[in-house]
């Protein structure tokens, strides 16, 4: 009964609207790409049926919208058939990516945790920089990536540093808001409680307000690893293309290979899927473990 | 006279500790500029004058909280002012105590604001905004006489009048920028990228199969680095800012599909029921009851789309673009090493970012008056 009706909410109504993509996808590779074909037709002073265009519109060098199977055939060229160590491998690209949003997510975590534990422990902490905290994310901090970047690059700092930098500053703000959120989330009757069994501050930090502030910090990962993968993304664009996936962006859109750039999308996204994932599982497997009903 | 903490009490410690080495200061080499620094010392003066004499007098003595605010202004001015008569060398060792002192009595003086309790409803609130205003006027602060006083490259970090200086003198090129990125790619975009959202969300509201299929899809894409279509965008769309109006609408879509079709569910099933009996139609129960239970999600998707814009038009200039434009001008001017251009542009970005985000937060207090944190707030 159960399995029934996960496929008949879940997988039913996603692979439907999935297909449904990839057909209008496929329509609209036909209509981006026939323009091309009709100009290299009438330059050649050929004539072509719409049917003789047809199939050409999916196998362009660089068709204004790369049809799906020359996507996922190039993925396919760049991970399996390509040695991981060759430049040319979206693997590479994609560990290059990785590397910087972990060690970002890393720092901006532990920062994050710090930083929450002062303000619920400290009311002028609380009052002064609280404000500053969530004012930051209305600032487009992301604008600030490229001047990071060149900047610590003047001064020799360069590689993996900067790029985890700007991920370290995006994933630093949902933690904290969202510890502060869960150090807060004991009721007073329990905190009353721990009073009347004559718990140290360290003791009713410890055993009431870090377990109960789990979920929120799982929450609160689960958006700061996509953010800390979008800043390691944009934290690549202004280095000049090196190496990394926001690099495999950037030097598709300069010498136009469309198939470069989206076969690059679509690894960030399994990456970024992935990473949710994983921590989605730390979550349920964390909860497990404390004994609560998930 | 109130307990202080041992915290406080460390505070007020060092301030007192610097007095004994503050003096040289006032020393014709590092006061240097108008002569008036002296007059700021009148307030501390007076306030150490009203200290002696209360015994004497049996008078109540006066808020520690005077005090300290007496302090800084006496010596924040003195010690910005007297960075320019360093020249090139290293302060010495008595202007970094007294640094440090005002830090500490600005952080003193945070403490006393944020830990007692106003009967004064005016003073609480004064107390209230004062402490966050304190703190980022104290970054600013360190931020400046670090940079001037250790002379770090200004490429590295230019301290903040620097900034300040070169905001006021290029207003023309920064309101350019501003039209270009702000006005045109974010305002269209966000508008269409929310009103789309917001649509979709209400048209698929009858088909709970499309729903069903939306919705993780929808939640998937919001942990997606969406900003990765900007170059896709740029080369179907052109460098003008019709390309970063489509990656605003890509980026903002989606969050507003997702926090407009839950909110639409959030009625429950009671107050269905309700409209029922009353024999309302569908679009009556639409506009009467789940739109206004869905303003909230919908205000929350808002104010996420409010940052989300503004970084989506900013990026998707980094990938080309006409000679204006906020992202152009952040990276040529970084390219150029004006980083003092660059700061300006981001404080810029900043501020347009919190009054955005500030003004949507506006209209939801007014749209959305009967909901809990609203009311809790009112009453803080």
């Amino acid at each position: 009964m159960e399995k029934s009706n996960f496929f008949k909410d879940r997988v039913m109504p996603v692979g439907v609207i999935l297909l449904a993509l990839l057909v209008i996808w496929y329509v609209a590779v036909i209509f981006l790409n026939v323009p091309f074909e009709r100009d290299t037709a009438a330059r050649a002073g050929t004539a072509i049926t719409f049917s003789e265009i047809l199939p050409k519109t999916m196998f362009q060098q660089r068709p204004v919208l790369p049809a799906p199977h020359q996507v996922i055939a190039e993925i396919w060229n760049t991970t399996v058939l390509m040695p991981i160590t060759s430049k040319r491998s979206l693997v590479y690209h994609a560990w290059i990516t990785l590397s910087a949003t972990l060690l970002g997510f890393g720092i901006g975590t532990v920062l994050g945790i710090l930083l929450a534990v002062g303000i619920v422990h400290n009311r002028a902490m609380d009052r002064s920089l609280m404000p500053w905290v969530i004012a930051s994310q209305t600032i487009p901090i992301l604008a600030i990536a490229p001047m990071i970047i060149v900047v610590l690059n003047a001064v020799g700092i360069s590689g993996l540093l900067p790029k985890a930098l700007i991920s370290t500053y995006l994933s630093f703000f949902p933690i904290v808001v969202g510890m502060v959120k869960g150090l807060r989330s004991p009721e007073q009757i329990q905190l009353d409680l721990m009073h009347t069994y004559y718990a140290s501050p360290s003791q009713t930090f410890w055993k009431l307000r870090w377990p109960s502030s789990m979920p929120y910090l799982f929450t609160s990962l689960k958006v700061a690893i996509a953010i800390s993968l979008v800043g390691a993304i944009v934290g690549e664009l202004p280095t000049g293309a090196v190496s990394g996936l926001g690099a495999r962006l950037l030097a598709g859109s300069y010498y136009g290979q469309t198939v470069q750039i989206w076969s690059a999308l679509f690894m960030a996204a399994a990456l970024a899927a992935t990473l949710v994932i994983i921590v989605g599982f730390a979550h349920t497997a964390v909860l497990k473990r404390m004994g609560t009903r998930a | 006279m109130r307990r202080l903490t041992s915290l406080q009490t460390f505070l007020v410690l060092i301030t007192g500790l610097q007095f004994f080495t503050f003096y040289p200061l006032l020393a014709t080499p590092y006061l240097s500029g108008p002569r008036w620094g002296a007059f700021l010392m009148l307030p501390l003066i007076i306030y150490c004058l009203a200290f002696s004499l209360r015994r004497k007098r049996k008078k109540p003595i006066p808020a520690l909280e005077w005090a300290a605010l007496a302090y800084l202004i006496a010596f924040v001015p003195i010690t910005l002012s007297s960075l320019n008569g360093f020249g090139s060398e290293a302060p010495p060792t008595n202007y970094w105590t007294t640094v440090i002192a005002c830090i500490a009595t600005a952080w003193l003086l945070n403490e006393l604001l944020s830990s007692s309790n106003y009967r004064n409803a005016w003073v609480a609130r004064l107390a209230f905004y004062a402490a966050p205003l304190i703190f980022g006027l104290s970054v600013l602060y360190l931020w400046e006489v670090l940079t001037r006083g250790l002379h770090i490259p200004f490429v590295l970090l230019p301290p903040p009048s620097m900034i300040w200086t070169r905001l006021i003198h290029s207003l023309p090129t920064l309101w350019a920028d501003f039209q270009q990125t702000f006005l045109k790619a974010v305002i269209t975009g966000y508008a269409l990228g929310c009103g789309l959202g917001f649509l979709v969300a209400i048209a698929i509201d009858r088909s709970p199969f499309l729903q069903k299929g939306l919705l993780p899809l929808g939640n998937f894409v919001s942990a997606l680095p969406v900003i990765g279509v900007a170059p896709i965008m740029v080369m179907w769309f052109g460098f003008d800012w019709q390309s970063k109006v489509a990656v605003v609408v890509i980026m903002t879509f989606f969050p507003m599909l997702v926090n407009t079709v839950s909110g639409l569910a959030a009625t429950s099933s009671m107050e269905k029921d309700l409209m029922r009996t009353y024999a309302a139609t569908w679009f009556q129960t639409l506009v009467k009851l789940r739109l206004p239970a869905a303003w909230p999600f919908i205000f929350n998707a808002l104010k996420i789309n409010s940052t989300l814009a503004l970084i989506g038009a900013i990026v998707a200039e980094f990938f080309g673009t006409p000679i204006v434009g906020m992202g152009f001008r952040i990276s040529t001017e970084v390219g150029r090493m004006n980083v003092d251009m660059v700061w300006a542009e981001i404080a810029v970005a900043a501020v347009a970012g919190s009054a955005f985000y500030g003004i949507v937060a506006l209209i939801e207090r007014a749209v959305t008056f009967w909901h809990p944190s609203v009311r809790n707030a009112r009453t803080v």
